[in-house]
């Protein structure tokens, strides 16, 4: 609220001196600007183009997400209940995590090219050693009595593995992946300032260049109430799921 | 031949002897109570029958069967704490146990699954926890979830159940509930029980036998340098001994 406040206040100083001024446009601006590219659709394609950006960053966020838990998930179980594989893929994860992603981002658009796959990839490699880490941690902490017991019920690894770790970190997998949401974000946007031809980080960008302050603050309010939705959704989510899990699993 | 057979078991960590030379056997349906001074051996005593751990020297034989090398289905056990599932419910949890050994994936499908689940009500009914059977065992008070451990431990019929002090957590009235409910479950399954127990009255209550556990040598310069091995085989089924001979027979207090 009061960075609000602020905002309107700097906004109308600055206007005040210079009534052409773009840096801090008018809130009544912003809702204007808004209110255009939310419904105005593109001349040359018929597209809204909003749209279309939140659609294609959607998609490039939910699969690099989404590849990063099943692997963050699998190796989390292999590593966290497999003393040999832990042995073996441990220090491998760690010196993986120190990798900064971005800095494997031009290698990425070598290799994968400039299409979509290089942008998932950068989301994925970017969160998958956290999840991965957190996760085997997590496994490896269930105390050795509830393994114990399993194997007195007659539970192979694999039961072990599907019916007593996988359930019981599944929510610590729902909070990982909140807690590395602003990473995902941060890489996303990153790889689509660079090279996209659509996208919330690609139109911001893109824009930047005409100092449309109006469009990019557009987006960037537009980012953070999306960003807030999904966190909130698998807050939802994993109380929905695993009531068990009860406040310590949140 | 014994139905369980301890034969002149050593067991030690690094260079550290905790046991040596144990050697007891044991008929079916007997009721074991184990006792002995804090950390001497006993919940070691207890991974070895379990087959957790593997002796450094002497075996362990269960109904002749060549020595175990890992927990199985012929071993049931409960702890003080985590013996059940937290994230299946209470009735989940008596499934399981027929579920997780099941197959190689530990799920129960279709008739099946149905059939188990039947059962898990019929013995949730018979402990007296049929009301709660679709809640996680965090709702339940700590003696309703031994009492739960226990019917799933005994739900995969072991040929022994090793319990590790599983009323230790528990108020005294409680504690009093579950030696009844203990003794009825054994009366019905007529299963050989092992348990560890820090309080000698209820070691001579519930068991046949009571086994002490301590150590017959001791180097005051050295107090690690020699393990622990059974000093007393009490019959509990004939007059207790008197109790000041007891505490100083067994380093019990
Ligand atoms: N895995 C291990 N590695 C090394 N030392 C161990 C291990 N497990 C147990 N010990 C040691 O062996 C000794 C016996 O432990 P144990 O848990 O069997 O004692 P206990 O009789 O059950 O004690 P308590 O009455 O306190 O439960 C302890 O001194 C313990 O520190
Ligand atoms: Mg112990």
């Amino acid at each position: 609220m009061l960075v609000l406040i602020a905002y309107a206040l700097g906004s109308e100083a600055r206007r005040a001196v210079n009534p052409a001024d773009k840096l801090l446009p008018a809130p009544t601006q912003i809702v204007e600007t808004a209110q255009r590219l939310l419904t105005q659709s593109d001349k040359r394609s018929g597209d809204i183009l909003f749209w279309k950006d939140t659609g294609a960053s959607l998609r490039r966020l939910a699969l690099g997400v989404g590849i990063a838990a099943t692997l963050g998930l699998g190796f989390g179980l292999l590593i966290g209940l497999l003393p040999l594989v832990r042995a073996g893929l441990a220090p491998f994860v760690s010196v993986l995590s120190m990798i900064p992603p971005l800095a494997v981002l031009p290698i990425l658009f070598i290799v994968l090219g400039l299409g979509e796959v290089s942008k998932v990839a950068l989301i994925a490699i970017g969160i998958t050693p956290f999840l991965i880490r957190d996760l085997s941690q997590r496994v490896a902490e269930l105390p050795a009595e509830q393994i114990v017991k399993a194997q007195t019920l007659g539970a192979t690894s694999l039961a072990i593995g599907l019916r007593v770790a996988l359930p019981q970190i599944m929510p610590r997998l729902l909070q990982a992946v909140r807690l590395s949401l602003g990473s995902a974000w941060l890489f996303l946007i990153a790889a689509e300032a660079i090279a996209a031809e659509n996208g919330l980080g690609y139109r911001i960008f893109l824009v930047r260049r005409y100092l449309a302050m109006d469009v990019i603050l557009t987006y960037v309010i537009w980012i953070t109430l999306l960003a807030f939705v999904i966190d909130w959704l698998l807050k939802r989510l994993t109380q929905r799921l695993y009531p068990w899990a009860g406040e310590g699993g949140l | 031949m014994s139905y369980v057979e301890v034969s002149n078991v050593f067991q030690s960590y690094g260079t550290r002897p905790i046991l040596e030379r144990v050697s007891v056997t044991v008929e079916k349906g007997e009721f074991i109570s184990i006792v002995g001074a804090s950390g001497c051996g006993k919940s070691t005593f207890l991974r070895l029958l379990l087959a957790q751990e593997r002796p450094t020297r002497g075996e362990i034989r269960i109904d002749g069967a060549p020595p175990a090398r890992e927990p199985d289905r012929d071993r049931g056990v409960v702890f003080q704490r985590y013996s059940v599932f937290p994230h299946m419910t209470v009735r989940d949890n008596l499934v399981a146990a027929e579920a997780l050994g099941a197959n190689a994936a530990g799920y129960l499908f279709g008739q099946a699954s149905r059939d188990a689940r039947a059962r898990a009500d019929l013995a949730l009914e018979r402990i007296g926890l049929a009301h709660v059977a679709a809640q996680y065992p965090a709702a339940l008070s700590g003696g309703m979830q031994q009492r739960l451990a226990i019917a799933q431990a005994l739900a995969a019929k072991p040929k022994i159940l090793l319990l590790d002090e599983p009323f230790g957590a528990l108020d005294p009235g409680t504690r009093l509930k579950m030696h009844d409910f203990l003794r009825d479950m054994r009366a019905e399954t007529g299963m050989t029980v092992f348990m560890v127990t820090h309080d000698l009255s209820e070691g001579f209550k519930l068991g046949d036998r009571v086994l002490v556990f301590d150590k017959i040598r001791w180097d005051p310069q050295n107090p690690e340098a020699y393990g622990a091995t059974i000093t007393y085989d009490f019959d509990a089924r004939v007059a207790l001994p008197p109790p000041a001979m007891l505490e100083e027979k067994t380093h019990v207090h």
